[in-house]
């Protein structure tokens, strides 16, 4: 089972990534933003950083980097893909999530571990979980706000959609308290937090994370 | 320019100094961006609005203007 972990120039958190999922049981596979070949992976993690350096807008010149036109044709044909943080907006700008994510309220950087509600179990990356289930991971992002036109937030909300919850107030001022969403099918997901930094008691605040790349072998597994 | 119903913090930090600075009748501010491209003659307004569209702003928050100078 192989999992790829895309790198672009300003990538932060790639390596964290990799080494969840090996710590999941994986075989972690390191992807390059110019490369025009997934080598084969059965499912990809965009992980967090400044991409790009933010230039434009977050996330905004990753969606359109080389590696990205073959994650989406990939997607469409139903691989898993996780964006976290920084590739939870090269997600949404690269269409294959609704919405967008935006400048803070109060405008400061929120960096804390803080407590996610899953709100479904029913996509590639959180089957590990029960819907309902807490968990603590940490927040680090500037641009975190997801916005959304009323008829897709009734959308995603009718649909089961709005996968991760914040517990406490969004601290980042995100509507209807959304972390992360999935796609329609249920094998895009994206979120702010990161599951990544919660995978071991030592370097975390907790191992609620690894559930996301759990998950996702087993559903590549049952697939 | 941010949709009118995107919710933009940075304008209103922006609002905020004004106050402080002692500037008084500036109700609201808005902050957005500009590009200027030179581009060949034979580039038509479609495509300008198709770069405006597919790259420089984002149609989920950002509505946009395409002027020639």
């Amino acid at each position: 089972m192989r999992v790829g972990v895309i790198t672009f120039p300003g990538t932060l958190d790639d390596v964290d990534a990799v080494r969840a999922v090996r710590l999941a049981g994986g075989e972690a596979v390191n992807l390059w933003h110019a490369d025009r070949d997934l080598h084969g992976v059965d499912a990809v993690v965009v992980p967090g950083g400044f991409s790009y350096g933010d230039y434009l807008r977050a996330g905004a010149i990753a969606a359109r980097a080389p590696i990205m036109d073959e994650v989406v044709v990939a997607a469409d044909h139903g691989m898993p893909v996780l964006g976290i943080c920084n590739g939870f907006q090269i997600l949404c700008e690269a269409g294959l999530l609704p919405g967008a994510l935006t400048r803070n309220v109060g405008l400061h950087f929120v960096c804390r571990d803080l407590r996610l509600r899953v709100e479904s179990s029913a996509t590639a990356w959180t089957g590990a979980f029960a819907a309902g289930q807490e968990i603590v991971v940490p927040l680090k992002s500037g641009e975190g706000r997801y916005v959304a036109d009323a008829a897709t937030l009734a959308q995603l909300e009718a649909d089961g959609r709005i996968v991760f919850r914040y517990v406490d107030a969004a601290p980042n001022g995100s509507t209807s308290d959304i972390a992360g969403i999935a796609s329609a099918n249920g094998r895009v997901v994206g979120l702010m937090p990161h599951p990544e930094h919660a995978i071991e008691p030592l370097t975390g605040p907790s191992a609620d994370g690894l559930g996301l790349f759990t998950s996702v072998l087993a559903a590549v597994m049952s697939a | 320019m941010p949709k009118p119903e995107i919710l933009d913090p940075q304008g209103q930090a922006v609002a905020g100094a004004l106050h402080r600075l002692g500037v008084a009748g500036v109700t609201d501010v808005r902050q957005g961006k500009h590009f200027e491209l030179e581009v060949d003659d034979a580039v038509d307004d479609d495509t300008l609005h198709r770069i405006a569209g597919s790259l420089l702003a984002n149609p989920v928050i950002e509505d946009w203007r395409v002027t020639r100078a």
